[in-house]
């Protein structure tokens, strides 16, 4: 293990202010190491899509302290000038319902997260057949989203998300539109993923089906962690 | 990669016949464009098609375009002696309603002399006007073929030639015949009012009458100059050619020059409305895909490209669309569109503006979506 990749540290989140102020999540640590895969469970207003969005550096933490890949990116305010760019460079994300754009094929959806790093369109699009290649969609490549089933759009999100080799994934419900034996399949691919890039895998669930295929399962109600789980793999 | 693009294939359909669309709205602008230019061109087709340097007409008016103005034949004769003057030719005006093969038509007679200032400066098919009476020189937008006959008053001419693209003020062609037949026809009374004017005893006989002089000057002659003389005539009035074109377009077609141009500028604020609505529209169907843009890591000049371009790209399709559908059908207006590669030009760079303008609220909406709005069902 090459240490936390991502380290959360008595950070809260309070939306509003004054009487009206919801405290969405109070002071909560949680440490993903490199090749980890941990499951963020939680009912509904457990506050587990907030930690993902703070992680994720979309929304700012009213206090304490994130740091991304061993660096500091917020201690009280921002420490990293372009946010989006650290998401391109070191965060990969996969989405509930995929979210690839509708108007680009399989390979083109992919690639794009490298073109936007500065990577020209041929040697992006190359890197983007592999990957699709070796998530055994590669056949899908010229295909539309419209045209590909859950499963194969789930893989496609998937190479999107790492193609530009983050070094944290965050998963917001990635397998809620898939049956269970593609739901498994995805997060078999997920772990596999994690071991060979060492990268942190952070997934919100509310998928029983698939609680035995993380590392760790992190609890959370009323934005506290109520327990945080180690599972024998 | 060209997310725009990308965006617009993938919606073809829907773009294209958005573009039809506004191209319709911006055609009727740029008809609007056209028609303004061409009332302005129509007042003007007679006095450049005549080249006249001078316009001698009757003292305190200012005709013949913007009053009634009668003056004697033989005015002629004194301005061709004056100094400087080439050249000079009595014409008389007139509106009048003709039965023409196709119907009756309105149009406005010019009479001139042959020879002499006041015809055709072109003539598109057939001939000029010799010396035989009752013989016209039509211009194509009155229908009349060469070798029709018209029915004016009580006269029946016959067409020997034709031109193109000379119309009066008010968007009639012209028809060119001798001046004695324009006079005859224009103060010549009819048999029983002649009779109760010799019973009476007034001079209602005769016909010598004209409406104005046109004079051509020498090379080095002063117009201005040439005037001033001729105003000292008390019983004349005198206009340089610049002056009559002023009078023209400042004075005759005024009121409809500044309505066209109003409701021009009405119709460019109604696209441009319109048009900012297309776009922000557009933008906001993307809400998702800006979103998971964003959240991968998108730079905002990836987002401000992708809805400028488009918003570019529907402006010019739309106005490519206008400039085609006018030009294919501007000859189906009853009056001249006047549309130049300047007007084009013009309007191609207002269009850009306009779509610049109207893409600046869209791009501003965009910048403002969150990342977020990519999560969640």
């Amino acid at each position: 293990m090459a240490g936390p990749l991502v380290q959360v540290e008595k950070l809260s989140k309070t939306f509003g202010a004054g009487e009206t102020a919801v405290r969405a999540l109070a002071e909560v640590d949680l440490v993903v190491e490199a090749g980890e895969v941990v499951g963020l469970k939680g009912p509904s207003g457990s506050g587990k899509s907030t930690l993902l969005n703070l992680i994720a550096c979309i929304q700012e933490p009213t206090a304490g302290r994130l740091s991304i890949g061993g660096q500091v990116v917020w201690n009280g305010q921002w420490r990293v000038p372009d946010l989006r760019r650290l998401r391109r460079e070191r965060i990969g994300f996969i989405f509930q319902f995929h979210n690839l754009l509708p108007f680009l094929n399989a390979v083109d959806n992919v690639a794009l997260a490298m073109t936007l790093d500065g990577v020209d369109r041929t040697t992006a699009r190359q890197w983007a057949g592999a990957l699709l290649d070796y998530l055994q969609v590669g056949k899908r490549a010229s295909a539309m989203p419209s045209r590909l089933s859950g499963g194969e759009a789930q893989r496609v999100a998937i190479a999107r998300a790492l193609v530009n080799r983050p070094q944290v994934i965050l998963a917001d419900e990635p397998t809620a539109a898939l049956d269970s034996e593609r739901a498994r399949v995805v997060m078999d691919l997920l772990r596999q993923v994690a071991q060979e890039q060492q990268a942190a895998i952070l997934v919100v669930t509310h998928d029983e089906k698939i609680f035995d295929r993380f590392d760790r399962m992190v609890a959370l109600r009323d934005g506290r962690i109520e327990a945080d789980e180690r599972r024998a793999m | 990669m060209n997310l725009a693009m990308a965006d617009i294939r993938h919606k073809l359909g829907r773009f294209v016949l958005t573009c039809l669309g506004l191209g319709l709205l911006m055609g009727v602008a740029l008809s609007m464009v056209g028609i303004y230019q061409g009332v302005v061109s129509e007042a003007l087709a007679l006095s450049r098609s005549l080249r006249a340097d001078l316009w001698v007409v009757e003292s305190g008016t200012r005709g013949p375009f913007a009053e009634a103005s009668r003056i004697p034949g033989d005015v002629r004769e004194m301005v061709a002696r004056l100094p400087g003057v080439a050249a000079a030719g009595a014409i008389t005006l007139r509106t009048a309603e003709a039965q023409a093969p196709q119907g009756t038509i309105r149009v406005q007679v010019i009479g001139y002399e042959p020879g002499r200032p006041g015809g055709p400066s072109v003539i598109a098919s057939g001939r000029g006007l010799g010396g035989g009476r009752f013989e016209i020189v039509a211009d194509a937008r009155s229908g009349l073929p060469l070798g029709a006959t018209l029915m004016l008053g009580r006269n029946r001419y016959h067409v020997v030639g034709t031109t193109r693209g000379l119309v009066a003020s008010g968007g009639d062609p012209l028809i060119f015949m001798q001046l004695r037949d324009s006079q005859d026809l224009q103060f010549r009374l009819a048999p029983a009012a002649a009779r109760r004017a010799i019973a009476a005893n007034s001079a209602g006989g005769g016909t010598d009458t004209v409406n104005a002089i046109i004079a051509r000057l020498h090379p080095d002659a002063d117009p201005a100059l040439v005037a001033e003389t001729a105003r000292r005539w008390k019983h004349l009035s005198a206009l340089t050619d610049q002056e009559q074109s002023n009078l023209l377009t400042q004075s005759v077609v005024n009121r409809a020059r500044v309505q066209l141009g109003m409701f021009t500028v009405v119709l460019l604020f109604v696209s441009a409305v319109i048009i900012a609505l297309i776009i922000y529209t557009m933008t906001m169907d993307k809400l998702r895909e800006i979103a998971t843009l964003k959240l991968i890591g998108a730079p905002d000049r990836t987002i401000i490209g992708l809805v400028l371009q488009q918003a570019l790209l529907l402006g010019g399709m739309a106005y490519v669309a206008a400039v085609g559908l006018v030009f294919a059908a501007r000859d189906v207006f009853p009056r001249t569109v006047a549309l130049g590669p300047a007007e084009v030009a013009v309007m191609a760079v207002v269009i850009t503006v306009i779509c610049l303008l109207g893409s600046l609220v869209s791009i501003r909406a965009a910048l403002r979506i969150e990342p977020q709005q990519a999560l969640g069902g």
